[in-house]
């Protein structure tokens, strides 16, 4: 019997499934240690408020309570550090005021958290809670960039003029106003890029642990990367050396993003089980995530196109204000200047471009990357003006789409905004979306539905994307703090049963199984004797965690340079045992063999004569088969795609249904076809989320309106279509897989291919933008204004 | 939540006397809405007095009218033939409401002691003329539903039962609201022994009420097209992030007509 095919391409079930679907996941809720406590913070129900004074006296008396601590108790430790430094046009480095574990003084949002009281139970520190005596002293406080940016606004830190964090720019400023000069014709559109709450089906959790015997932190923690929150809080808040730090992220239950930061809540319950020498763990309820867990988007744009009279797009000019919130979080200065600014030149040939982004402090939680993170704010900006350039002028969408793509034959492509996109063909995505949605047959579905009082329309997105964000040198002249290379440590036991140490994370992604399958296909171990283990860092090396899909394309390029390391040791010692040169020694399929001979070791015998060196070129090499690879890419990699939506509005209502959605991407080397698709499944209901039904909404007064699942519209299964997914690749051009990655073009690609399509289902009424999401209530107010124009 | 005593009485008598006795007290039914709330802690209560042994299920019908005892989940509704026979609409409202969970736990005597502004229930019993029938007395509908989370209702006072007379003619469209899936507007139109009664639930500020511009233009002829010039005005209509009282206004008007055509 032959063994399943179980390499790369093959749809083999995800081996995590079962303990997940089961209900058996390991989850940091579900550990418990001997003596633990529990923390509840209190957090702030103010936008912006000066904090007058805190009386601990009644909680501390309160049963079960064991301490409470506030600000003030922390004020010793380092606050939470920002790990991307942004320069201004004007060369000053972004403002970067303390954010502290506590409130010190003021508190700047809604859910900013006050103090932390520790009980026996939960229930006993959330008693506490409701008896802590806190005085605020409220001041003017401001949620929207276009607010805080007037003069007059309300100031989240003093030391933030104008509220502003950066003022930055990137492009070709000259050049980009001489090609307006000359143009033919400039499209101009205002946007909005709604501003999202996460929501990961796991709310984030934090269990401290200190054993004063060795003097050991550990701290388990609902972390997207541990050892970047081992080096943050380790080294930058709370001063502990590693070696001394353990950070535990075991089984993830959603990330997205929200998960990559290092927040408040960890190095509390960390230092506070140091203090109280006994475990301290911290949950999340929903409530509080919609408040402390980092947002994502908000960006308030202008975007102008200058053309040619031929359509030829002559340069781009675009204007962003975007939210940061009341502190920096992790990694939010990067997002929409080097993950967005940079992709503003998508899928086209645009030779100039100019963008100016100006980062705002508000009083709403922080913001900082989320699924696609910059790339979906520049896509739907981008996506959104091609296809009013269509309105104004009379195009149409795809021939000037086709007009302005980047040609075939011109990768690897230098944009004029920094990237160089190594491979892609947009024209066969288009062309194999346009054949699967039927986009040339449309016109009779439009008519079909107009005569049932349906408004039918079609958009498409022609979409960029870079994923793997490095090399690690060039991002830390942009202003990281981090490398951006990853990790793997392929360990072949003496059996021949395998055991890879990656640092990626997996949070639901499926790297227990996509992983296995690289080992099965390079090394020719089945599958069933792989093992993937990720998220402790007393277990695997120094990585860098998940995020910007970069598991795969960076994580899967170090375990197949750590492959290809064990493959030249054992090809060393096959040599020995053979009696053979080492260039004649071939692997392949788990064997060792001297070519042109039935002469063979397999991996396994490789690996018993390795760990049981009786007869071995000991002088040669060491024993033992054990390798670790760090990779770090060359570049980013680039995937792309067509999305096309097609919608149906009912006209009485707004309501909009999706009667088809087709995307085709480009995300090169493709490992595990059933993975790639869930992945774009679960991107593109995100997408359709922002674009349709998703929005975080402040009040004027910096209230959190949409602050529970009663108030914020999440996606459900009836909102979204059956998807019709497929890919279209082409090979990642520098590193070993040739996959470019899939976790986020879903979300990337989509939102303006629901608005193309929205818009053009409402043209009738004068529509020339709507912004996300087009909920009824938005659509039936255009609907009627644009009756009412027809009336006048 | 907040730490309460919990008892689970298996007599009317006893539940009410603890409930009458003491005024923070309060009575659970499915708890779809009560638990959240403690969850929340957003309701202190003393005691908390599970009805669920008070044998205050099941469901007849009678002389053309349906009985749903107070403690019948949605589920029971939706899946009962005699209740699809009788009055159709009414299963398809209870089988409309929540999700799976919602509607295997939570029960038509706890909707409408609640009386939640966005609840399905309340519509049906207002549109159908339905009687509530309690511990103490039997309270017409019209005289029940007292605005949001009010209703006539005495301290100690329990449902036992709902009765519906049925009508000739009934149906009940919702549009939900797009994050809660609670009805933004629901609209239960109905035409029988007590007349043509349409009843809106979701968009008033002061919950449940009777849509009598319509009513009258129905009464006059039972279409959709009898209510093309039927407005409401928007005071006293619910604002909110997902709909303004001028689109609950409108929506009053294309749900209305859409139920009539169901119906």
């Amino acid at each position: 019997m032959n063994a399943p095919f179980e390499g790369i391409g093959a749809s083999v079930r995800r081996k995590e499934d079962l303990r997940f679907i089961s209900g058996r996941g390991n989850y940091t809720d579900d550990i418990n240690r001997p003596g633990q406590l529990h923390a509840v913070i209190k957090r702030s129900d103010r936008p912006h408020a000066r904090i007058v004074s805190i009386d601990t006296a009644a909680a501390k008396a309160s049963p079960g309570v064991v301490a409470v601590f506030t600000g003030a108790d922390l004020a010793g430790i380092g606050g939470l550090p920002c790990g991307w430094q942004i320069h201004s046009k004007d060369g000053s480095p972004m403002v970067e005021p303390k954010h502290p574990v506590l409130a010190e003084g003021k508190v700047r949002h809604v859910g900013d958290p006050i103090a932390v009281v520790i009980a026996d139970t939960k229930q006993q520190a959330r008693d506490a809670a409701e008896k802590l005596d806190i005085v605020l002293d409220d001041l003017p406080a401001v949620a929207l960039v276009t607010d805080a940016v007037k003069p007059g606004a309300a100031l989240v830190h003093d030391e933030a003029a104008g509220n502003q964090c950066y003022d930055w720019h990137l492009g070709d400023k000259e050049g980009m106003e001489a090609a307006f000069a000359k143009a033919a014709k400039v499209v101009t559109l205002d946007l909005v890029n709604n501003r999202l709450i996460p929501n990961a089906m796991e709310p984030r959790c934090a269990l401290g642990d200190y054993d004063q015997y060795s003097g050991d932190y550990t701290l388990y923690t609902t972390s997207q990367n541990p050892h970047v929150i081992r080096l943050l809080m380790g080294a930058f808040v709370l001063g502990i050396p590693e070696h001394r730090l353990r950070v535990v992220a075991p089984d993830v239950g959603g990330g997205f993003g929200s998960k990559i930061y290092h927040y408040a809540e960890e190095a509390i319950v960390t230092w506070a089980a140091g203090q109280l020498k006994r475990p301290v763990k911290w949950t999340a309820d929903r409530t509080e995530s919609f408040m402390s867990d980092a947002h994502g988007r908000d960006h308030v744009s202008t975007a102008q196109m200058a053309l040619d009279a031929e359509g030829n797009f002559l340069a781009l000019k675009v204007h962003t204000l975007c939210n940061m919130g009341a502190y920096l979080s992790t990694f939010a200065p990067a997002v929409p200047t080097y993950l967005y600014a940079t992709l503003l030149a998508g899928t086209y040939k645009t030779p100039v471009i100019y963008v100016e982004v100006k980062a705002v402090f508000t009083n709403t939680v922080p913001v900082d990357a989320y699924r696609g993170a910059g790339r979906p704010e520049a896509t739907f900006l981008l996506e959104r003006l091609v296809d009013t350039i269509c309105h104004d002028t009379g195009a149409d969408p795809v021939a000037i789409r086709r007009r302005n793509f980047i040609p075939r034959d011109a990768f690897p492509y230098q944009t004029p905004v920094a990237l160089q996109y190594d491979s892609g063909d947009y024209f066969a995505t288009l062309e194999a979306a346009m054949k699967a949605a039927d986009w040339n047959g449309f016109p009779s579905r439009r008519a079909a539905a107009k005569a049932v009082g349906k408004l039918r329309g079609i958009g498409m997105s022609t979409y960029l994307e870079a994923c793997g964000i490095a090399p690690s040198k060039v991002v830390g002249s942009l202003g990281a703090r981090a490398g951006l290379y990853e990790v793997a440590n392929v360990r072949v036991h003496p059996t021949g049963s395998v055991t890879v140490f990656t640092g990626t994370h997996s949070h639901g992604q499926g790297h227990e199984t996509t992983m296995a399958q690289l080992v099965t296909d390079q090394l020719g171990v089945p599958f069933s004797q792989v093992d993937i283990v990720h998220g402790d860092t007393s277990k695997i090396p120094f990585g860098m965690g998940t995020y910007g899909s970069r598991s795969l394309a960076v994580g899967g390029s170090a375990m197949v340079k750590a492959m290809d390391k064990i493959i030249t040791k054992g090809k060393k010692i096959a040599a020995h045992l053979l009696e053979a040169s080492v260039d004649d020694i071939e692997f392949k399929d788990g064997k060792f063999t001297v070519a042109g001979t039935d002469k063979s070791k397999t991996l396994s015998e490789i690996a018993l004569t390795a760990y049981v060196p009786h007869n071995y070129p000991i002088e040669e090499i060491e024993p033992g088969l054990d390798e670790t690879a760090f990779y770090d890419p060359a570049n980013f990699t680039f995937p792309g795609g067509c999305h096309i939506c097609e919608v149906e509005i009912d006209p009485e209502t707004g309501v909009t249904r999706i009667v088809q959605f087709v995307a085709v991407d480009d995300v090169g080397r493709v490992v595990n076809p059933m993975i790639v698709e869930g992945q774009v499944q679960g991107g593109v209901a995100q997408g359709i989320g922002q674009a349709l039904l998703e929005s975080a909404v402040y009040d004027a007064n910096a209230q959190l309106l949409s602050g529970s699942m009663m108030d914020y519209t999440m996606p459900r299964a009836d909102d979204l279509p059956n998807f019709s997914v497929a890919t279209e690749n082409t090979m990642c051009t520098h590193n070993p897989l040739g996959s470019k990655g899939c976790g986020e073009v879903g979300a990337i690609g989509s939102p303006p291919a629901v608005i193309n399509a929205v818009v053009n289902a409402l043209k009738d009424y004068g529509v020339r933008h709507i912004d996300m999401p087009a909920s009824p209530q938005k659509i039936w107010s255009i609907i009627q204004s644009g009756h009412r124009a027809a009336a006048e | 939540m907040y730490e309460f005593a919990y008892q689970k009485p298996s007599s009317l008598a006893d539940a009410a006397a603890v409930l009458a006795a003491d005024a923070d007290a309060k009575a659970l039914a499915g708890g779809q809405t009560f638990i959240p709330v403690l969850k929340q802690r957003l309701n202190h209560p003393t005691t908390v007095v599970d009805l669920g042994k008070l044998g205050l299920t099941g469901i007849t019908v009678a002389g053309g009218t349906v009985t749903i005892g107070a403690m019948t989940t949605h589920a029971a509704v939706a899946a009962s033939a005699e209740v699809k026979a009788a009055i159709p609409a009414l299963a398809a409202l209870a089988g409309g409401i929540g999700d799976n969970q919602v509607r295997n736990r939570g029960t038509i005597g706890g909707s409408l002691a609640n009386n939640d502004p966005s609840a399905c229930y309340p519509s049906a019993v207002l549109a159908l003329g339905a009687t509530i029938k309690t511990n103490k007395r039997e309270i017409a509908a019209d005289d029940y539903f007292q605005g949001m989370f009010t209703t006539a209702l005495e301290p100690g006072e329990i449902i036992t039962a709902v009765s519906f007379p049925a009508p000739g003619k009934a149906a009940y469209v919702k549009f939900k609201n797009p994050a809660s899936r609670y009805a933004m507007v629901g609209v239960f139109v109905a035409k029988g022994p007590k007349g043509v009664r349409v009843a809106v639930t979701g968009a008033g500020q002061g919950g449940v009420f009777r849509h009598t511009a319509a009513e009258q233009a129905l009464a006059a002829n039972w279409s959709p097209a009898a209510l093309e010039n039927v407005t409401i005005p928007a005071d006293g209509l619910n604002s909110d992030i997902h709909a303004s009282a001028d689109y609950r206004a409108h929506l009053i008007g294309v749900v209305t007509r859409r139920a009539v055509a169901a119906s």
